[in-house]
């Protein structure tokens, strides 16, 4: 099959490998129809997360059809058009009973402080993903739901991440009628975040990013308030400004390990990986919220320190709340708001990139050509 | 001595007003307020029994076969009963990161030894390569030919972007490696060349 190859810092291919085959009795092996390259990949790419090792399929967004299943799967059969979340999960231990499905204590056995992510180093498990023509999913009668007939593939495939996590992102910001609500970054996540603080009943939406084109997408898909931090001096006062100078009542961070905005925290951790992540964002995050504000952080970074500004979220008495999105347990209400026509995800892809081509689609979005937001792939199979 | 007379609301208990109404807002925005009930939040509480939405028919799951001596995290009690297969640990990246899995994760040393072996492996991986009818290939892996076809100069000429100034650094990443790998081969060729001559 062909498969997207990772072969150092900023290098992938595409080769052949060997279709997986089932590796445990709940297994499942799926067809790939459509994938996406999600920010976070990114950082994959540009060998910032320990344990990436060369000749890895990246992948943690896909859909596919069903092409084999282990003998005990029991909800899916051969030929069912799949969604997998992408978090790995066994559905039954400590986490899973209490719905933290994104901290699975039984996927990942090369670190205790993440869960298992498809194709997302092996400090997330060492699980191949699914930008590729066929994926092992492991626990197919818990992680993957069979795609509503009324549900497109594009609405379908961002609902494996970039939805749930804007989704999720909100939530933890614990929104409140009439909150002041800034998101950093308007990437993907960044604008589901911005639509879904609005179903929480913001009063306010304000995107924060320094690429003119996401700002005007946040503007027109998020209804969302856009300011270009490059235009101000201090975005941390201008924030002030905006907010009769008390603040913004919550904050997400939409943009993790790679923010731009400090040339010294970028190369630090993007460059020399001195750092887990660039905490531009977050950093602003923490000085433009008002005293005793929430910031949600959906932004990755890696497990190594960042130089976080903890004393000033400390002396503001903030609430900081974050964790990898729980992906299945946002579908239910998110089918909800799908179909009653709130929230139309494919609205946000820009770029539809045949899988033998992806290494040019990863130097569009990295380099952030083209007014490139969301690349999705497509496996030659589909 | 003069008093300011101006009582901007932040200094006061009032909360600055908004804009718009609930109602404009609703007006406006397709779906304003559905979740405004944190009942209808999916994720609240944090921790919550959701009961169908998974189908687990086993309260410990079964054991995946271990192959090979699969790298684990010294804080887990035992490897995990599911686990990725891709990549065995080969070469000196291999055994660097079979020794940075003696340290637990709360140890810096874990991470850097891992940093520090991804970039081993790509090195022994490119060497691999040039011994293969596939060798690694820095122009069409980077994907950089996408400059020319995807406006390359206009998505950044003129676009107040804050990432330009490190973007000249990225191929200094890429290229760096293999200048400096072409400078010690030239160099260690040259030498020998002298003592022989």
């Amino acid at each position: 099959m062909q498969a997207m190859v990772y072969r150092g810092p900023y290098k992938v291919r595409v080769e052949e490998k060997d279709i997986p085959p089932i590796e445990h009795p709940n297994d499942a092996i799926v067809r790939v129809k459509l994938a996406a390259i999600c920010g976070s990949d990114l950082h994959l790419y540009h060998g910032m997360m320990p344990d990436t090792r060369v000749g890895m399929t990246f992948g943690h967004e896909f859909i596919g059809v069903v092409e084999q299943i282990g003998p005990s799967v029991q909800e899916l059969k051969v030929g069912d058009r799949v969604m997998v979340p992408f978090n790995i999960f066994c559905g039954t231990c400590w986490y899973c009973a209490r719905g933290l499905y994104s901290n699975c204590h039984n996927v990942n056995p090369n670190a205790t402080a993440v869960g298992g992510i498809y194709g997302y180093s092996h400090t997330c498990g060492g699980y191949d993903g699914g930008q590729s023509q066929y994926v092992r999913v492991p626990f197919a009668d818990v992680g993957p739901s069979v795609i509503p007939a009324w549900m497109d593939d594009e609405d379908a495939v961002l609902l494996t991440d970039a939805l749930p996590t804007g989704y999720f992102g909100a939530q933890l910001g614990d929104i409140v009628e009439g909150d002041v609500v800034v998101v950093f970054g308007a990437g993907p996540v960044g604008l589901f975040a911005a639509k879904s603080a609005w179903l929480m009943g913001a009063g306010r939406v304000i995107v924060i990013d320094h690429l003119q084109y996401r700002l005007e997408k946040a503007r027109t898909f998020a209804h969302a308030e856009t300011y270009n931090f490059t235009e101000y001096d201090d975005i941390v006062v201008h924030m002030k400004k905006i907010t009769d100078h008390l603040g913004a009542d919550v904050a997400i961070d939409a943009v993790g390990a790679e923010a731009d905005g400090n040339f010294v925290q970028h190369v630090s951790s993007s460059q020399l990986k001195l750092q887990g992540g660039s905490p531009v964002a977050l950093n602003w995050a923490i000085d433009s919220v008002r005293k005793g504000a929430t910031i949600s952080v959906m932004g990755a970074y890696g497990p190594l320190f960042s130089a976080v500004k903890f004393g000033d979220a400390m002396n503001k008495g903030l609430t900081l709340r974050m964790n990898q999105c729980p992906v299945k347990r946002q579908w239910p209400r998110l089918f909800e708001h799908i179909r009653n026509g709130y929230l139309k995800p494919s609205d946000i892809v820009t770029h539809r990139i045949p899988l033998e081509h992806i290494t040019e689609g990863y130097h569009i979005f990295s380099a952030k050509l083209d007014e490139c937001i969301k690349p999705l792939v497509v496996p030659s199979a589909a | 001595m003069t008093y300011i007379q101006e009582r901007p609301p932040t200094y006061t208990q009032e909360k600055p007003p908004l804009a718009e109404s609930v109602d404009q807002l609703r007006a406006r925005i397709p779906g304003w307020g559905v979740d405004l009930d944190p009942k209808d939040r999916p994720s609240v509480p944090k921790l919550r029994r959701i009961e169908g939405l998974t189908h687990a028919h086993w309260d410990f799951p079964q054991r995946q076969p271990e192959k090979w001596p699969r790298e684990r995290s010294v804080e887990h009690k035992f490897l995990t009963p599911v686990f990725g297969t891709a990549c065995p640990p080969r070469g000196v990246s291999g055994a660097m990161r079979r020794y940075a899995y003696k340290y637990s994760e709360g140890r810096a040393a874990h991470w850097v030894i891992l940093l520090a072996a991804d970039r081993v492996d790509a090195w022994e991986n490119h060497l691999r390569s040039l011994a293969t009818t596939h060798p690694d290939n820095p122009v069409t892996e980077t994907g950089v030919l996408s400059e020319f076809g995807h406006r390359g100069i206009s998505s950044r000429l003129g676009k107040k972007r804050a990432d330009l100034p490190h973007h000249v650094l990225d191929p200094v990443i890429v290229a760096g490696p293999w200048i400096l790998a072409a400078r010690v081969a030239y160099v260690g060729v040259r030498a020998a060349w002298k003592r022989r001559h």
